[in-house]
């Protein structure tokens, strides 16, 4: 897990997408090829930026065994400012939860290979407090 | 291409089989198929066999020669090849067998269908491995989640609520009361699903369909050979496949599962058919949701209304469009790879008039098979 | 000059009463509260470590005044709590930062006081010119063992600071550091948990140590007490740093604005930082500080910074006394989970 981990670091620890630059669609995670353009694809990378809104979630209960001591914890479709929607967890009480309320991309831990190896970072939201 | 009929059907106890191993319930299946279809067993000449992951349940890969070895076909050294979509493996395999035989290619295959999946602690995981690893589950969602956002979504858009699902699951049980193969043979009240532990708010565990060690095997036949060996064959008139972007957050809008409309559009075009023809459905009800999302996608409900067909009992097995007679993937259990083969299995013995007490009236029926979150549908339809 | 461009704090969203340990323990709440000054601490999250909240405070500081990452060209982040013991804490906050791989980096450790030493480095290095921007954090999620005083007081946060000589909010006037070796408080290799002196940590350790950096440092500037508008001192508990700001000559009114171990606890490497941003929150141009941070071992680095003009335009929200209200409390079943105090099977 370790290479595969480290070569998507800088999409995880910041939101950044790729943009085609033939038909202006912005994708996260970031893609090789445009699924509209295809051939005429032209990939380059773009920050999606830091906001968004929650459009759906959900609180684990069963949970996968690396993520145990967190649960329950809450995953959630966020759209950001630049449309891209991405799959991440929501850092908040779950009484403060509900579909469109505003969020903010922050860091943190995801999980770790055990108490002796390596640990994943990656982005998580938390809701906007104004 | 040539005409296609199915000529035999076997399946093994779909559950937890804790004395049976995966060779044993894969032979088991196949040996009913055979008789079923009144063959030896050398008429064979290819097997395409749908499993979702041999390598990470039983750490077995090359699970096709296996199969070809213990089915006692090795000495014919007959081509077998596995086919993995998720949970939609053995739609595929059944969609690969057709075409070796509507092409010329063959003129008898087995299309079959397996997983063995209690000889590992956290099947549940594994069942996990069909959503996107990379920004899916490396963010915690699991499998459940992603439905459990699209039911969310659903029931804030449109009204519908945890007990329309839940009837959903009331209804499968009822209906697998009547399948002497089925995991969970016994009827539940609503308040059995309701109360039971959320899995991913809302979803609840009886929401969600087993994980389940089973076998199904289905002999396709060129028409010209099925007239030799059965008097009752059903024909695919139509197995169509299509796919969708694999992460959910891909898709323009979570609950329109564009890989089952396009399939289901397609699938009755190749059919000349309608809809309205269509007399029994098996439908994939990976958790409750999916198969109301089915509803929709399919076409049976126009959008945000798939509930309304659970509230008028118009899905029930004596309503106007019975879906899940067998008890679907929730009561009749779901075995990864072999759920597709299952579905086809039932639709077989309800056109055939084989289907006992749970027999309905049926011409024409369609299975769907989904895999993982929707990137794979698989759309039959069977006819007399 | 030598200064500030800006500044960031981060605290994590948790707090544990004392009451709630001394519960526990046996201990007699009202007694622990009036012996350390301190009513509560923060407690990170299970996906907070110093990594995270490095980045986060690091994040804040460099939003402020709108900064890119490839306009820093160094990182240190000082921490009793690094996530590895080998493989550098910076590497993963300079990513995270988008910093321009070609960066000076490194962790940095000395007990409390490791972020104040972030800070002279970044210091040295602007002004040598061998960088343009350095950016230096304090960051922790100490910990105590189990029933032992420290439990009261260990908390998590962080302070960041970007260091240069543009456009700076304060100037760092000058900075110096005293240094003895003192066993007061340790933690040997493989050890999950400090040990120290008891008593031991104070007069010996502590008061010998702020005192000395801070008179010399006053001395050498021909400066008193009274010529400061505020003065901080690295707060293990609530009780040293008012005792120390006494002894010195400092007033009440002088500390009371960065004395922020009460509601917090002691966040070890950013302790002084996160008191010192609480005073940079509201400090007005001309205004004078005094900042020793100390850490065991024992050492102190003494600063003496003005504000410029540049404070009046400067972001200051969301101030440290805001995050500080922003809580939840947990019992100890829950701090024990958090804090990773549970044997697995």
């Amino acid at each position: 897990m370790i290479p595969s981990f480290w070569r998507k670091i800088r999409y995880r620890y910041n939101l950044t997408g790729t943009k085609c630059e033939n038909c202006g669609r912005i994708y996260h995670p970031p893609r090789n090829i445009c699924p509209e353009c295809r051939r005429k694809s032209s990939i380059t990378e773009v920050d999606l930026g830091d906001r968004g809104e929650l459009l759906t979630y959900s609180i684990v209960h069963d949970a996968p065994e690396s993520f145990k001591l967190q649960r329950p914890y809450v995953i959630g479709l966020i759209k950001l400012e630049s449309g891209v929607v991405v799959t991440s967890q929501i850092s908040c009480k779950p009484s403060e939860l509900r579909i469109g309320m505003k969020v903010k991309a922050v860091f943190r831990k995801y999980g770790e290979d055990g108490e002796d190896g390596i640990i994943y970072y990656g982005t998580k939201f938390v809701p906007c407090e104004e | 291409m040539r005409k296609v009929a199915i000529i035999g059907v076997g399946m093994s106890r779909f559950g937890e089989l804790w004395d049976k191993s995966f060779r044993d319930i894969v032979i088991e299946a196949g040996i009913e198929a055979i008789e079923d279809a009144n063959l030896e067993g050398k008429e064979i000449e290819a097997m395409y066999i749908g499993n979702m992951s041999g390598g990470r349940f039983l750490s077995q890969e090359h699970i096709s020669a296996l199969i070809a070895d213990y089915s006692g076909l090795a000495s014919l050294n007959i081509p077998a090849i596995r086919v993995e979509a998720g949970d939609a493996s053995g739609g595929v395999a059944l969609k690969e067998a057709y075409i070796s035989v509507a092409s010329g290619i063959h003129d008898i295959v087995v299309a079959a269908g397996v997983e063995k999946v209690t000889d590992v602690g956290s099947a549940m995981e594994i069942m996990d491995s069909s959503i996107d690893q990379e920004w899916e589950a490396f963010h915690g969602a699991t499998l459940a989640s992603l439905y459990a956002m699209m039911a969310r979504l659903h029931i804030h858009n449109y009204g519908s609520s945890e007990e329309d699902l839940a009837m959903i699951s009331v209804k499968n049980h009822k209906n697998a009361v009547n399948n002497p193969k089925a995991q969970f043979r016994r009827e539940i009240g609503i308040e059995t699903v309701l109360n039971s532990p959320y899995v991913a708010e809302p979803l609840k565990v009886f929401d969600s369909a087993p994980i389940s060690d089973g076998s199904a095997v289905v002999i396709l036949a060129s028409e010209r050979v099925a007239r030799k060996h059965t008097d009752t064959p059903v024909y695919i008139n139509s197995v169509v496949q299509s796919s969708d972007y694999l992460a959910v957050q891909n898709r323009e809008d979570i609950l329109e599962m564009k890989a089952v409309k396009t399939a289901t559009r397609k699938a009755l075009k190749l059919a000349k058919c309608e809809l309205k023809d269509i007399d029994v459905f098996e439908m994939h009800d990976s958790f409750t949701i999916t198969e109301l999302l089915l509803y929709e996608n399919v076409g049976l409900a126009e959008k945000g209304r798939g509930h309304e067909l659970v509230r008028d009992g118009r899905v029930e097995i004596d309503g106007e469009k019975p879906v899940n007679p067998s008890g679907g993937l929730k009561a009749c259990g779901h075995a990864v790879g072999a759920t597709g083969i299952r579905q086809i299995g039932e639709i077989v013995l309800q056109l055939r008039g084989d289907a006992g007490k749970r027999q309905v009236d049926a011409e024409k029926g369609m299975a769907v098979n989904i895999g993982g979150t929707g990137a794979t549908a698989v759309v039959s339809i069977l006819g007399r | 000059m030598v200064g500030i461009v800006s500044y960031g704090t981060y605290i994590p969203r948790y707090r544990i009463k004392v009451e709630e340990i001394a519960k526990i323990w046996g201990e007699d709440p009202e007694s622990i509260k009036g012996g350390l000054g301190i009513y509560e601490k923060s407690v990170p999250d299970i996906d907070e470590d110093t990594v995270t909240i490095s980045v986060e405070c690091a994040r804040e500081a460099m939003k402020r005044v709108s900064l890119n990452g490839s306009e820093i060209q160094a990182v240190f982040v000082g921490s009793e709590s690094h996530p590895y013991a080998v493989k550098p804490t910076a590497t993963i906050v300079g990513e995270a930062l988008s910093i321009d791989s070609f960066f000076h980096s490194a962790d940095l450790e000395f007990a409390c006081k490791a972020g104040t030493a972030g800070i002279q480095n970044c210091i040295a290095m602007v002004e040598s010119g061998m960088i343009r921007n350095g950016l230096a954090i304090g960051s922790d999620t100490s910990q105590g063992a189990p029933g032992d005083p420290l439990e009261y007081s260990a908390a998590a946060g962080g302070a960041a600071f970007v260091i240069g000589s543009e456009n700076v909010i304060v100037e760092i006037k000058d900075t110096l550091s005293f240094t003895t070796d003192t066993p007061d408080f340790w933690r040997r290799e493989g050890q999950p948990y400090p040990s120290h002196g008891g008593r031991f940590t104070g007069e010996p350790a502590y008061f010998r140590h702020v005192s000395t950096a801070s008179i010399e440092i006053m001395k050498r500037n021909d400066l008193e007490p009274e010529d400061f508008s505020y003065a901080v001192f690295h707060m293990p508990n609530g009780k040293f740093p008012v005792r120390v700001a006494r002894n010195l000559g400092f007033s009440s009114k002088q500390i009371e604005q960065g004395l922020v171990v009460r509601y917090i606890g002691n966040t070890y490497s950013a302790s002084s930082l996160i008191g010192f941003c609480a005073i940079l929150d509201v400090a007005k141009p001309g205004d004078r500080i005094l900042l020793t941070s100390f850490g065991s071992g024992a050492g102190s680095d003494a600063f003496i910074i003005e504000v410029t003009e540049n404070i009046e335009s400067y972001d200051r929200n969301q101030s440290v006394w805001k995050k500080i209200e922003r809580k939840e409390y947990i019992d100890y079943g829950m701090y024990a989970k958090l804090r990773r105090k549970i044997r697995m099977g």
